[in-house]
């Protein structure tokens, strides 16, 4: 779900982002309220359908799953163990559902149009005492710092496999979280000076 | 005009900027001096994100502590790390993001940011992910960003610290091609060399405050390379 937008002009393109994020979370909660797999799979076949339809690949698809295939096949062993097998394909078939739903939502939305749709569709949150720019804004940063973050990760992994701490989890985290903090002040220093209030 | 009366700022009761008085009037002002020397603080109190401690910072009769922003609609910043500064995935949705924030209509955003990125050859990637663009294409990216806010002023801390030659160059052109006034923070003495003043610091301080040639010249001097 943390793939870029992809140009294009299909129908999913083209709705609105509010409604594309409204319709992603109903769609994610039936998920949860039924037990069928028959539904689950049928949900598989449409997303599955609906990427070709949008002018994606089944490749990007399989790109949205790729990253958490461990994570999904440690769900499936320990459903398998403490429950079923079935039920095992049950759990990984709606969490491949939901990434795949999400990953549609990803790649043919703008950051910035999803932004002002979630600002739009939020605004209850005052109500709480949350601001939905600052929301919107942090998803916008997500999407954009994930891949920065990945690779601040891989120069640090290297800096410390050059000194022989390959295996220091600390080695690691330390020098990530410290670079972290540093950007994330010049991060706020930048959006400020480009007139920014929430 | 940007002027600093009697500025001072203090971290921790470590003072990183004594007692600087200067006008900015020049349209190439280069800033340099050591690590630790004050001059990123300099640049920083320019558009107000940093306020002085003590003394006043104007720019055009604004007063930096009491009219912020304004004087960041008038003072735009580039920073060194293009990757910090760029908060949008796609190449145009950053652009636009700091035209929106100044309240700029639709029609406007999309004419300025055509224009932008057409001027910095960043046009083909307009819809592309800002992270898949080089350093050089990064940092023309973030000064497009600035440019479409309109600012008379922009300030740059160490534009070309973390790029290539190639990049260096092409980075550099575009400065040198700016209609705005341009205060450029940098250890690149070739970027600085036909600009019109060169303020130097040192120990938190103003050193030097001349035309090129002879600030320059002082500045070597103290760092021991003559």
């Amino acid at each position: 779900m943390f793939d870029l937008y992809r140009p294009g002009t299909s129908f999913l393109h083209r709705a609105p982002a509010g409604g594309k994020v409204l319709a992603l979370a109903v769609l994610g909660t039936l998920t949860f309220l039924t037990d069928d797999i028959r539904i689950i799979a049928a949900g598989l076949a449409v997303a599955l359908l609906l990427y070709p339809t949008c002018g994606l690949t089944l490749k990007n698809a399989w790109a949205q799953i790729r990253p958490t295939l461990w994570i999904l096949i440690a769900i499936f062993i320990a459903q398998v163990i403490f429950n079923t097998w079935q039920l095992g394909v049950f759990v990984v078939a709606r969490f491949g559902l939901l990434l795949l739903l999400a990953g549609l939502l990803t790649l043919t939305t703008r950051a910035s149009d999803m932004i002002d749709g979630i600002e739009r569709g939020l605004p209850f949150l005052r109500l709480l005492g949350v601001n939905p720019a600052k929301v919107s804004l942090a998803l916008s940063l997500a999407l954009r710092f994930i891949p920065v973050l990945a690779q601040i990760t891989k120069d640090v992994r290297e800096a410390q496999r050059v000194r022989g701490l390959e295996n220091s989890v600390i080695a690691l985290a330390i020098p990530l979280f410290v670079r972290t903090l540093r950007m994330s002040d010049d991060i706020a220093d930048a959006i400020e000076a480009r007139g920014y209030r929430p | 005009m940007i002027e600093l009366t009697d500025v001072s700022v203090s971290y921790n009761d470590k003072v990183v900027l004594s007692e600087v008085s200067l006008r900015l009037t020049e349209r190439r002002i280069g800033v340099i001096g050591s690590n630790g020397s004050g001059k990123s603080t300099f640049a920083r109190l320019l558009n107000g994100l940093l306020l002085p401690d003590h003394g006043t910072v104007t720019v055009d009769g604004l007063d930096t502590k009491s009219q912020a922003k304004d004087v960041r609609q008038k003072v735009g910043f580039v920073f060194q790390n293009p990757d910090n500064q760029i908060v949008f995935p796609l190449v145009e949705e950053d652009i636009a993001f700091g035209m929106k924030n100044l309240g700029f209509d639709k029609a406007t955003i999309a004419a300025k940011t055509e224009e932008a990125l057409k001027r910095y050859d960043l046009w083909d990637h307009r819809s592309h992910a800002a992270q898949f663009l080089s350093g050089g294409q990064k940092q023309l990216l973030a000064i497009s960003g600035v440019l479409v806010m309109e600012p008379s002023y922009i300030v740059f801390d160490e534009p070309t610290t973390l790029l290539d030659l190639r990049n260096k160059l092409t980075v550099t052109r575009a400065i040198r091609e700016l209609e705005q006034t341009a205060i450029v923070v940098t250890h690149d003495l070739d970027l600085i060399a036909d600009f019109d003043r060169v303020i130097v610091f040192a120990n938190n301080r103003v050193m030097a405050d001349d035309v090129p040639e002879v600030a320059i010249g002082k500045y070597r001097e103290a760092m021991g390379d003559v």
